[in-house]
């Protein structure tokens, strides 16, 4: 049978980028996906596609989603790409976190705590049965929410201004003659890392990774079993400084997940007892994200105190490198490209050894050599 | 006072130029002073041993005098063959790193931290000469297999991996790998300690004889007395970071002045 | 920021020049000018999200994109070739957002942009050669850390590798690297010069071209400008030596370029083809045939064409 080259590259490809578009469509009987659905009512993957794509906006991401077909990696990846095309303003005032008007405020550390403990919407308690009512479209029936008589009482203390009395959790507030904090977008990842490039990686990091590091740190691949100390989450205030006005302005504001875990307490021969803390902000309601975040913060601060990084979670380089999903996906996918050119030097090194390798048997006198098979044909 | 040490005490009449001078050297952490005020001179063919229990600082001051970490206070001054006479704080890292690399040899206690356990002992052997500019694999071969010979190795083990021997052969391979670049001063820390009896005291047989063919300066750190005893012309005795007593070994070790190093050699088995 | 439907679906929106915007090209330049004049030594640069994933050219990609300009004629190649997927993406990529005149004519090119594989034709003073890179650091896979090998560059302490080359030699009586073969530049910095094959190492000493490197992924961009000293490892009982096949090229009887090895059946019948096909095609229109020449292969080529 004669060879035929794979050729036509460039119609090949438009081609396959028509049949995508077919996948993406689905069967054209059924209704197309509006993008204010997926806003609307995949909430929670708007939110990961925003939080993983580092950028605020709820129409692009349930965009992306629909044109990713629901791959939420994809979508991040295009959210990102977006985003390098945007003008860069300036930076936030920082955000005021005990300003949240949380909807659910949570602390595992004390019973109750000023402000109470709030429930707010949450998967915690539900009993993980499949609704077949949502399959027959049976949501028009259900009663909503009770509201409480008295308005919840903002701002809602944090949990480490509880502590403040005491000092008895690390506080970690900037010297005033601390740098511009590091920017991952715009300059390349540096070890060992500081803790704001640290947490911004994080931020950005792919959820999945982060949860499976948090989790290995809980069950001895680290020392990580902290007590959480607070998870909120809420509309907080963006507040930016126009150079013509001088002065902040609110911009809008944002959902956020704000996480605080709560470690150690021991001390050192200059340093009183304390606890230490872990951090994790993301966007919208990703939970489990902040958690993990915060964990994974926390492992990285004992190396800061000097201990070995002895486990996956501990080790900066290992964490931070690989923690980015569009990174990994790239180069893991890249594979799939050709790589027939080195794969030929590799092919011309091992047939030489192999006939080294028989050419020292027949020399010694065993001959295992298999018998040649095909024909060169040139 | 032993033949060796005769010799020295004659030449330093004659020359009187250390390899090493360490002086006033001290290193703080926190509240605990590891080391201070620790002073000494070594010279060439000279093997002193620093012999203290854990905690008495002999490991911090050897890792102050051999690079590794800079003291708070005093000079390490080297003969370093590109610049002379210099404290070696006063190189650059790279300079400091390099004659680190071409002049000095450094055996570990625990094989791990002195060779790269996932090249074969060959490799290991060979990589200081590759370091100085060895280019021809034929010969730096050769040279291995000289030097496997010389530390009493099997040459059939040239391309094994070093995680695959045991304790001593692993120490063979360190020795080899620091002797092979010949260099003038040589740091040891605790270099037989956690291996079997037997295989200690034919391990420093065989350091003995090469410290003596090659004319060595040798700082050697250890807690045990026995082997300061076997290896060292003159001891510095540490206790809580200070040098209490310091002198030949025989000295020392048959007539201690000090109430402490009474009872450091008091307190040794004799084999 | 709420956007109705209509501005969701908005029609391609406008892009700058070489689609980033001028910050970043400058940032980029600046990098390339420090890479220039530091050869063979990796520097860290900002690198941006693209359209195309991390692996898959971005670097490449980022380089060339702060470097062109209306007037230059772009030619992008994968494994040698200009019609591959990729290369055919990432030359109508900047065909769009650069304006920029393409070619598969190595000669006619300002700026060719390649994956693994350095063109046959030896390139002049003028023209610039883009490499994309998967992994910077040529001691990446004897030494993870970051740290570490970052360490190893600045204190020239390139142990690590050699003894690398000395077990290689040990185990199988050569130096076994096919592609990616490490290389020393300008008699400072030890260099990976991307996974072309070795093959293609002595193009990059004494060029008359400039050569640039970009890793969009690891955020590296390194260079060796003409006219610099690169030398592939090696011993000196065990000198460097490149690829050669006992074959020709079937379509055009070369006897000195890089081949391809095309699979014809699953019988273990093969042929060995030009990985370079603008320079195969070229010998072909010259005259030049190989044993196989008006095969299946070439007739398509040339329907393509």
């Amino acid at each position: 049978m004669a060879y035929v080259a794979v050729k036509g590259g460039e119609t090949a490809i438009a081609n396959a980028h028509r049949w995508l578009a077919e996948e993406r469509r689905g069967d054209p009987a059924v209704p197309e996906i509006d993008v204010t659905q997926i806003r609307e009512q995949l909430s929670l993957a708007i939110d990961r596609v925003m939080c993983e794509g580092s950028c605020y906006d709820r129409d692009l991401a349930a965009l992306a989603i629909k044109q990713a077909r629901g791959d939420i990696q994809e979508a991040v990846f295009m959210i990102r790409a977006y985003r390098t095309t945007l003008p860069r303003f300036g930076a936030s005032e920082p955000l005021d976190t005990i300003q949240m008007r949380a909807a659910r405020r949570i602390s595992a550390a004390f019973k109750d705590i000023p402000g109470g403990q709030v429930l707010g919407p949450t998967f915690d308690y539900t009993h993980r049965l499949l609704d077949f009512t949502l399959a027959a479209n049976g949501e028009a029936d259900i009663p909503p929410a009770l509201k409480s008589e008295e308005p919840q009482e903002y701002p809602m203390p944090n949990i480490a201004s509880v502590f403040a009395h005491e000092d008895l959790l690390e506080v970690d507030v900037p010297t005033p003659d601390a740098p511009e904090p590091y920017d991952l977008t715009r300059q390349p990842m540096r070890f060992p890392a500081g803790r704001d490039q640290r947490l911004q990686a994080l931020a950005r990091g792919d959820e999945g990774f982060l949860l499976g590091l948090a989790y290995s740190g809980m069950r001895g691949w680290g020392n990580t079993h902290p007590l959480c100390g607070e998870i909120r989450y809420g509309e907080v205030d963006v507040e930016f400084v126009p150079e013509e006005l001088g002065f902040p302005i609110e911009i809008g504001e944002i959902l956020l997940t704000e996480c605080v875990m709560i470690t150690g307490g021991k001390g050192g021969a200059n340093k009183a007892p304390q606890y230490g803390r872990g951090y994790g902000l993301v966007f919208g309601h990703c939970e489990r994200k902040s958690m993990s975040m915060s964990m994974v913060d926390i492992a990285l601060k004992a190396a800061d105190a000097g201990e070995a990084a002895n486990a996956p979670v501990k080790d900066e380089e290992f964490v931070l490198y690989h923690s980015d999903n569009v990174e990994a996906s790239g180069f893991v996918q890249h594979l799939k490209l050709p790589h027939y050119v080195d794969f030929q030097a590799g092919l011309l090194t091992i047939r030489q050894l192999r006939a080294e390798f028989f050419e020292r048997q027949r020399a010694n006198g065993e001959a295992t050599e298999p018998a040649a098979i095909g024909e060169l044909v040139s | 006072m032993n033949a060796l040490a005769q010799q020295n005490a004659l030449a330093q009449q004659v020359a009187p130029a250390p390899l090493l001078s360490v002086t006033g050297l001290s290193k703080r952490f926190g509240n605990v002073a590891a080391c201070s005020d620790v002073s000494f001179d070594l010279y060439p063919g000279e093997v002193l041993g620093i012999v203290g229990e854990s905690g008495s600082g002999k490991t911090t001051l050897l890792n102050c005098i051999s690079g590794r970490m800079a003291p708070d206070a005093g000079e390490v001054a080297f003969a370093t063959r590109r610049f002379g006479l210099s404290d070696i704080y006063s190189l650059s890292e790279p300079d400091r790193r390099r004659m680190q690399r071409e002049e000095w040899g450094f055996v570990h206690q625990n094989a791990r931290d002195g060779l790269r356990m996932r090249a074969t002992a060959s490799a290991n052997v060979a990589e200081p000469l590759m370091n100085m500019g060895g280019r021809h694999y034929g010969k730096m071969r050769a040279e291995t297999e000289k030097w496997f010979n010389r530390v009493e190795l099997d040459p059939s083990r040239l391309d094994g991996q070093p995680r695959l021997f045991s304790g001593g052969m692993q120490q063979r391979v360190q020795i080899a790998r620091n002797l092979i670049h010949r260099p003038r001063l040589v740091f040891m820390d605790e270099p037989t300690g956690g291996l079997d009896v037997s295989v200690q005291a034919r391990l420093l047989d065989l350091m003995r004889e090469l410290v003596r063919d090659l004319n060595l300066a040798v700082v050697l750190v250890t807690h045990d007395m026995a082997v300061a005893r076997l290896m060292a012309d003159r001891l510095l005795v540490m206790k809580q970071g200070k040098v209490v007593e310091t002198g030949l070994t025989d000295q020392v070790l048959d007539d201690p002045q000090q109430p402490y190093t009474q009872l450091l050699v008091s307190s040794v088995l004799q084999i | 920021m709420t956007v109705t439907a209509q501005q969701s679906n908005q029609p391609t929106q406008q892009y700058n020049y070489a689609y980033l915007d001028e910050q970043t090209k400058r940032m980029i330049r600046r990098a390339i000018l420090k890479a220039l004049a530091i050869p063979g030594y990796q520097v860290p640069f900002g690198s941006r999200e693209m359209p195309v994933p991390y692996g898959w050219g971005t670097g490449g990609i980022q380089v060339t994109a702060a470097i062109i300009g209306p007037d230059d004629v772009f030619k992008c190649i994968d494994q040698g070739a200009d019609d591959t997927t990729n290369a055919v993406s990432i030359r109508q990529f900047f065909a769009k957002v650069a304006d920029v005149a393409t070619t598969e004519a190595t000669s006619e090119a300002t700026i060719v942009q390649s994956r693994h594989r350095i063109p046959e034709k030896t390139l002049k003073q003028g023209q610039i050669l883009v490499l994309q890179v998967p992994q910077p650091e040529p001691l990446r896979g004897l030494e993870a850390r970051e740290t570490e090998t970052r360490a190893m560059h600045a204190y020239e302490e390139y142990g690590v590798k050699y003894v690398s080359l000395y077990q290689s030699i040990a185990a199988h009586g050569r130096i076994t690297t096919g592609a990616g073969y490490p290389a020393m530049v300008n008699q400072r910095y030890l260099m990976t010069p991307s996974p072309i094959p070795k093959f293609d190492n002595p193009k990059i000493n004494q060029s008359d071209a400039i050569m640039l490197f970009g890793a969009g992924r690891e955020k590296r961009i390194y260079a060796v400008p003409p006219h610099t000293d690169v030398r592939s490892l090696d011993f000196e009982d065990y000198p460097f030596e490149i690829q050669s096949w006992e074959e020709i090229c079937a379509l055009c009887g070369s006897e000195d370029s890089y081949l391809d090895e095309v699979v014809l059946d699953d019988e273990g019948n093969r042929m060995f083809v030009c990985s370079d096909t603008h320079h195969c095609s070229v010998r072909r229109d010259a005259g030049h045939a190989g044993p196989l020449a008006g095969h299946a292969l070439a007739t398509a080529q040339e329907a393509a064409e």
